[in-house]
């Protein structure tokens, strides 16, 4: 399905990492994840193809550990509402150069297009900031995408929190590494980590 | 989280020390939790160290998630809960054999050793096979003496061999929660 006026997501996270810089980005499992490899493979893409509710929590670990490189997770509305608290850690942590952009479609379509609840009652951004994330935007064009992309690359200023409302239609699979040895050694050697 | 009734003997228990001093040994430095009474005396000490970054969690499936980013940035961590929280982690645990990171949680006990609260028995009673079931390897400390090499053990097969080890920390050597009107 398909609604007029609402972002394509392929061209939301390209606009989101054109220029990454070191950047290092985590992806939801499901289409945040083929999203991202459409985006172009990178050694610092950390895809995630299960874990559901687990990737904003993977980002805090990253942006704790690395505090000053911009970490950027990138999920949908469904694995994002299954990891909610995870939010509020986020807000009691407020890692200054972690970002958080949900492509919300409002629906499961990874499953064959259920709604979710941001279709109907969930607001995302409303419970970040209620959560205590202090820059937190609902963004619907591809301006507010390009501004919110700029502010990734300051490690100062977040924890960010930005939920796009994206067409739910339903895109091939760009299909990246499932290893996830593979896909974990790879970022520890970029940067500059020793293997075990 | 659940107070215990300090007694004397749990007051001047130098076994949470001994834990703080084996995760300060293999420069631990990410120390999710959710609060438990027993792991009450490390948590003070993990949230005093300048080294050590304790995490609050809203619930513990959100700590295996964050050890691994954890790891992926180059730090390595300990996830503390309760043996309740155990199971609400099982699909995260798959996460341990994904990506072989060096995965380590310590667990009290609950459910076992006179406990008075039924609602505690039947999680505190699958909480090894649980684990053991998603493939992490059990220890067990039942008597302070034995605390610091039980742990400084899973610490090494953790951190050394990227084998996933929890240490159930048992009601026996915590004590058994007093619940008094």
């Amino acid at each position: 399905m398909s609604r007029a006026n609402l972002l394509d997501r392929r061209r939301v996270v390209s606009a989101l990492l054109a220029d990454r810089k070191e950047a290092v980005v985590v992806g939801g499992l499901g289409a945040s994840t083929y999203d991202i490899a459409a985006a172009g493979d990178h050694a610092r893409n950390f895809y995630l193809w299960g874990a559901m509710g687990g990737a904003v929590m993977i980002g805090l670990g990253l942006a704790l550990a690395q505090p000053q490189l911009p970490v950027v997770v990138i999920t949908g509305d469904g694995e994002m509402l299954m990891g909610m608290g995870s939010l509020a850690t986020v807000g009691l942590q407020k890692p200054a150069n972690l970002s958080i952009i949900v492509l919300d479609n409002e629906c499961y379509g990874e499953t064959g297009g259920q709604m979710s609840h941001t279709a109907a009652s969930a607001d995302l951004v409303g419970i970040a900031r209620a959560c205590g994330i202090p820059d937190t935007r609902a963004i619907s064009t591809l301006d507010e995408v390009a501004a919110f992309a700029k502010t990734l690359q300051d490690v100062g200023a977040g924890p960010r929190f930005a939920s796009v409302k994206i067409d739910s239609a339903t895109l091939e699979r760009v299909l990246s590494s499932r290893d996830g040895n593979f896909i974990l050694n790879r970022l520890r050697g970029d940067l500059g980590l020793n293997p075990m | 989280m659940h107070a215990r009734a300090d007694t004397a003997a749990e007051q001047s228990a130098s076994w949470p020390d001994e834990i703080f001093a084996v995760l300060q040994r293999f420069d631990v430095r990410q120390v999710p939790y959710v609060p438990d009474a027993g792991h009450s005396r490390l948590i003070e000490r993990v949230l005093a160290s300048p080294a050590m970054r304790g995490i609050a969690l809203t619930t513990e499936e959100e700590g295996v998630a964050l050890l691994v980013g954890a790891f992926a940035g180059g730090q390595r961590g300990v996830l503390l809960m309760q043996s309740s929280g155990v199971g609400n982690c099982v699909n995260m645990l798959s996460l341990t054999q994904v990506f072989r990171f060096p995965f380590l949680t310590l667990v009290t006990m609950r459910g076992e050793w006179g406990e008075f609260n039924p609602w505690q028995v039947p999680m505190g009673s699958s909480t090894q096979a649980a684990f053991e079931l998603c493939g992490v390897k059990v220890l067990r400390a039942s008597h302070p003496a034995e605390v610091r090499e039980v742990v400084e053990a899973a610490a090494g097969q953790a951190y050394n061999a990227c084998t996933p080890t929890a240490v159930l920390l048992s009601q026996r050597l915590i004590g058994t929660k007093v619940f008094i009107k």
